[in-house]
């Protein structure tokens, strides 16, 4: 039983990760279709950004509040990139979602290889306050904070978000927009507005997914956003492409299946069965498992 | 506003000259002339796939366009329009109703209405809902719900909500049944009496009740363009252009 | 584009790629010293072994092309096929101790087999599904290699293949000429092959889906079995690079199954001129040259001495190559082949079709920018954008 829920809690953990990296993925591609490949090197950028705030930046460091400071830079400067990209690299390639996939590839590799040119490509030690390392008793288990920290950090993102789409009147641009962007525009709206906004705040929870990454694997390292991102592309798929609450229930299910899988299969087995609970899903529904934005 | 002489009735509201648009390798648009004159209501007819949707798209800037696009303002200035941004067109006082209404179903119809409220435009939600008592008591429920008719009405609202100069409306009664099509032109006939409207129709009853002009695309091209009471008048060039008598009836 | 008549065989674009592939041949009787592009003399074994790295790394990216811009699958995982390439000839060879030649055809096997039931699978949606599921699947066969089942793959270590099998010949720094004539020899078959496959009647059928799917439905035929033709061939042919790679490095390393060797490829065949066969060739070869080249360079004194804020981004090929990339997509649309062809446009002043006969390169992008835009790439997804509808 405490296994199960130790289990049950790290799964919600990683599906906290997930969610936080997809659902900016997936607002994007609602509104803008872009996939957007740069994603995870918002994640990286919000990592090290975090990592080099606690070391450097006067006040900040790995206890309690001054971590929260160390986080909110880390999440300002992720912020601050994806912003910059959108404007001055996805905008003037307004509705050529070719080749602003592929601007997005460009800089995945760019952005992360600099920051390996910078930082080396060796994992760095991750500062964390040291109640994130305790455990607290669960049903029985003994769980790590670290797992309520990235739970409670997601679900009030994603109660956040929701509030903000639903109410709103960028939010309503934004719900309107996923579903039919031009129309927007014909009701005299400037949807890249919405766009910039989008973008930026995706940036964000990549960054603080970075940070909480940070936190729960203890150490952060170059590549990391590009592992992230496939599994969080896979949970944007199987939540419905645009959908905020689909994207919460996939990443749950897949934080789930991959987290047990893995512990009662063999290690390795969880992220196979991802991809083949992605491959089911997209066969029984291709439209994934929601339709709604939020 | 300057002391410019305002537009008067006649003057020429909207003009399009040597419009073309091509979209994935097709010529669509062959070089578009066309003005629609103020205050009265310009039908534009041809065949399916004639370039009716796309000439009222061009002149939204919904579909990218070469040649001209010209609006005049309400203070008698010209606005040219290509090259603008469509919601930079929208605001100087286009209205669009699109051909299969496009209303967002995934909002509620208050959601909907409160989206149409323009940046710089009085609201009257007092007139939609006069005209479309409904929508009112309808107001929580999803758009995507509605019946065709109903969001059709959601559709209009939207155009009448804001202050228009010109309204862009594409085959409005598509699909609805003979009394909401009725229903639909009566309220087309009240907002004509104050905005002027280009209007996509098919039906030509609806047209020879609502139309003062005219124009007839075909293969991407003006094919004939003046007064609608003349060219429905003349049964065998209506047949010629649209490939349908008009019927001798009136409007319902 | 088969309609330009007698005078075709005459002009000398024609023989170019013969030409080529003469020069290329011969390549390795020069002791030519190009100081600056390479260290050693061309015939020396370190530059023949870069040359034929590049050489089969144009072949891949042809392969790629085939898919992505002679068809317009957007494919996340073509690594897969090359990896399945590698490890399986390798393992073949390694640990079953089978001899060159029915190592080939398993591994030619697996190189239909495997792709054959991805694409079964990925291509029932379009659009980026179809892109997101090759990214998965193409994951799976990452997943595996590391993970290391039963000490097959070496994990991350790689693995070494076993010598004994492979003829001698191909073996050792002695033969690194034979191992480049082997990788010209691969290049060659697969521009060939595609040359031959993209002017058949399937050839027209994936340009015409990647021009307009629907416009093919409407025809009466069904794309699905044309793209899964085309997937499989590509993967096939990336199979044999695979094989290619494995003999030319002797062993199989596992960043061949990631997905930014992917994205790699994705980035030659945009550099180079998606929808060109030279194109991506070129940039096959020009990307992996800069690669290696970029690598050496940043571990040069000329480099090192510079103050860090040059030296750091410097001593990042992929920094460089990636922000390449991203002025490529910007400032030359259609990559080396679409500026090529624009330059020529200009020259001859007539509209003329890029040297292979393929519809104008650079074009592609736009073509698929457009299907993109009227929502028949994203798959049969909810929340479709309506571009324009
Ligand atoms: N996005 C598009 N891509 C390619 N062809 C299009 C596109 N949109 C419309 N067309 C074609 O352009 C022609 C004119 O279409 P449209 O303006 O909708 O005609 P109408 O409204 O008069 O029925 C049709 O033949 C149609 O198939
Ligand atoms: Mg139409």
């Amino acid at each position: 039983m405490s296994t199960f829920v130790l289990l049950a809690v790290t799964g919600l953990g990683l599906a906290a990760l997930y969610f936080l990296v997809a659902s900016g993925l997936s607002l994007i591609f609602g509104l803008m279709g872009v996939l957007n490949f740069a994603h995870g090197a918002f994640l990286t950028i919000g990592a090290y950004g975090t990592w080099w705030a606690a070391e450097n930046l006067p006040g900040a460091g790995d206890g309690g509040w001054s971590f929260v400071y160390a986080v909110v830079f880390g999440v300002a400067v992720g912020t601050l990139v994806a912003a910059l990209v959108e404007l001055l690299l996805i905008r003037p390639l307004y509705e050529r979602h070719i080749e602003q996939v592929l601007v997005t590839v460009g800089l995945s590799l760019a952005l992360v290889a600099l920051v390996r040119a910078i930082w080396g490509s060796d994992p760095r030690p991750f500062p964390r306050p040291a109640w994130t390392q305790r455990t607290t008793s669960l049903l029985g288990a003994q769980v790590p904070n670290d797992r309520f920290l990235l739970v409670a950090t997601a679900v009030l993102v994603l109660v956040a978000v929701l509030v903000f789409l639903r109410t709103t009147r960028v939010g309503l641009v934004i719900r309107a927009g996923v579903e039919n962007r031009s129309m927007v525009t014909a009701l005299g709206i400037d949807v890249r507005k919405a766009f910039t906004l989008v973008f930026a705040v995706g940036g964000a929870f990549a960054a603080l997914a970075g940070a909480l990454g940070g936190v729960y694997l203890g150490s952060i390292s170059p590549g990391q956003g590009t592992s992230l991102l496939i599994f969080a592309f896979i949970v944007v798929v199987i939540g419905g492409m645009s959908s905020i609450t689909g994207t919460a229930a996939a990443a749950v299910l897949v934080g789930l299946v991959q987290q047990f899988a893995n512990y009662y299969a063999a290690s390795g087995v969880g992220d196979l069965s991802v991809v083949l609970l992605l491959a089911v899903v997209l066969l029984a529904r291709p439209g994934g498992l929601t339709a709604r934005v939020a | 506003m300057s002391g410019a002489t305002a537009a008067g009735r006649g003057d020429v509201l909207l003009r399009m000259s040597d419009v073309h648009v091509r979209l994935s390798g097709s010529h669509i648009l062959q070089g578009v002339d066309l003005a629609v004159r103020q205050g009265g209501v310009t039908a534009l007819l041809g065949r399916n796939g004639a370039g009716k949707t796309t000439t009222v798209k061009a002149a939204l800037g919904l579909v990218p366009s070469t040649g001209l696009v010209e609006l005049t303002g309400a203070d008698g200035r010209v606005h040219r329009l290509s090259g603008r941004r469509t919601h930079e067109v929208v605001r100087l006082g286009v209205g669009y109703a699109p051909e299969d209404r496009e209303v967002f179903g995934g909002l509620t119809v208050a959601e909907n209405l409160a989206l149409a409220e323009r940046r710089g435009s009085a609201h009257h939600h007092d007139r939609v809902f006069e005209l479309f008592p409904e929508l009112r008591t309808r107001g929580r429920q999803l758009a995507g719900t509605l019946s065709g008719g109903q969001q059709q009405m959601v559709a209009i609202a939207r155009l009448l909500l804001n202050d228009n100069r010109l309204l862009l409306v594409d085959e409005p009664t598509k699909g609805l049944a003979p009394l909401l099509v009725a229903e639909v032109a009566e309220v087309l006939a009240r907002a004509a009496e104050e905005v002027t409207i280009l209007l996509v129709e098919q039906n030509l009853t609806v047209v020879r009740r609502l139309a003062t002009d005219a124009v007839v695309v075909d293969q991407g091209r003006v094919a004939w363009s003046g007064s609608a009471p003349d060219l429905l008048a003349d049964a065998d060039r209506t047949r010629e252009l649209l490939g349908v008598a008009p019927s001798g009836g009136h409007a319902a | 584009m088969r309609g330009d008549g007698g005078v075709r065989g005459l002009r000398p674009g024609r023989f170019a790629p013969l030409v080529v592939l003469v020069v290329l041949a011969l390549l390795p009787y020069s002791t030519l010293q190009v100081p600056g592009l390479f260290d050693g003399v061309l015939n020396s074994p370190g530059t023949l072994q870069l040359l034929a790295l590049c050489l089969v790394f144009g072949g891949v990216a042809l392969s790629y092309d085939l898919l992505f811009g002679f068809t317009g699958l957007l494919s996340f995982g073509h690594a897969l096929y090359f990896a399945a390439g590698t490890y399986v000839a390798n393992l073949a060879l390694t640990e079953l101790g089978w001899g060159l030649g029915p190592a080939l055809l398993l591994t030619s096997a697996v190189g239909i087999a495997l792709p054959l039931l991805v694409g079964g699978v990925a291509l029932r949606v379009s659009g980026i599904a179809f892109s997101m599921v090759t990214l998965a699947t193409a994951q799976v066969g990452s997943i595996l290699v590391l993970q290391d089942p039963g000490g097959l793959t070496g994990g991350e270590e790689g693995l070494a293949v076993a010598r004994d099998p492979i003829p001698d010949a191909l073996v050792g720094v002695f033969n690194t000429v034979n191992k480049y004539w082997l990788a010209l020899a691969y290049l060659a078959l697969v521009y060939l092959v595609v040359t031959w496959v993209t002017n058949s009647r399937a050839g027209h059928v994936w340009q015409a889906i990647r021009e307009n799917e629907r416009r093919v439905e409407v025809l009466g035929l069904r794309p699905y079995g044309f793209k899964l033709l085309v997937f499989v061939l590509a993967g096939l042919l990336a199979a044999f690079g695979g094989v290619v790679h494995l003999l030319l490095l002797g062993g199989s390393t596992p960043r061949v199954t990631t997905a930014d060797f992917t994205l790699g490829l994705l980035v030659m065949v945009v550099l180079g001129g998606a929808g060109s066969r030279w194109g991506a060739v070129l940039g096959g070869v020009l990307y992996t040259y800069l690669d290696s080249r970029l690598t050496d360079l940043a571990a040069s004194p000329a480099v090192q001495d510079l103050p860090a804020w040059l030296r750091v981004p410097l001593s990042e090929p992929l920094f460089l190559l990636g922000t390449l990339f991203v002025l490529v997509v910007f400032f030359v649309p259609g990559g080396i082949a679409g500026l090529v062809s624009r330059l020529r446009e200009r020259r001859g002043g007539r509209a003329r079709p890029a040297g292979d006969g393929t519809p104008p390169p650079g074009r592609v992008v736009e073509q698929l920018r457009d299907a993109a835009g009227r929502g028949a790439g994203v798959g049969a997804g909810a929340g479709r954008p309506h571009d324009g509808t």
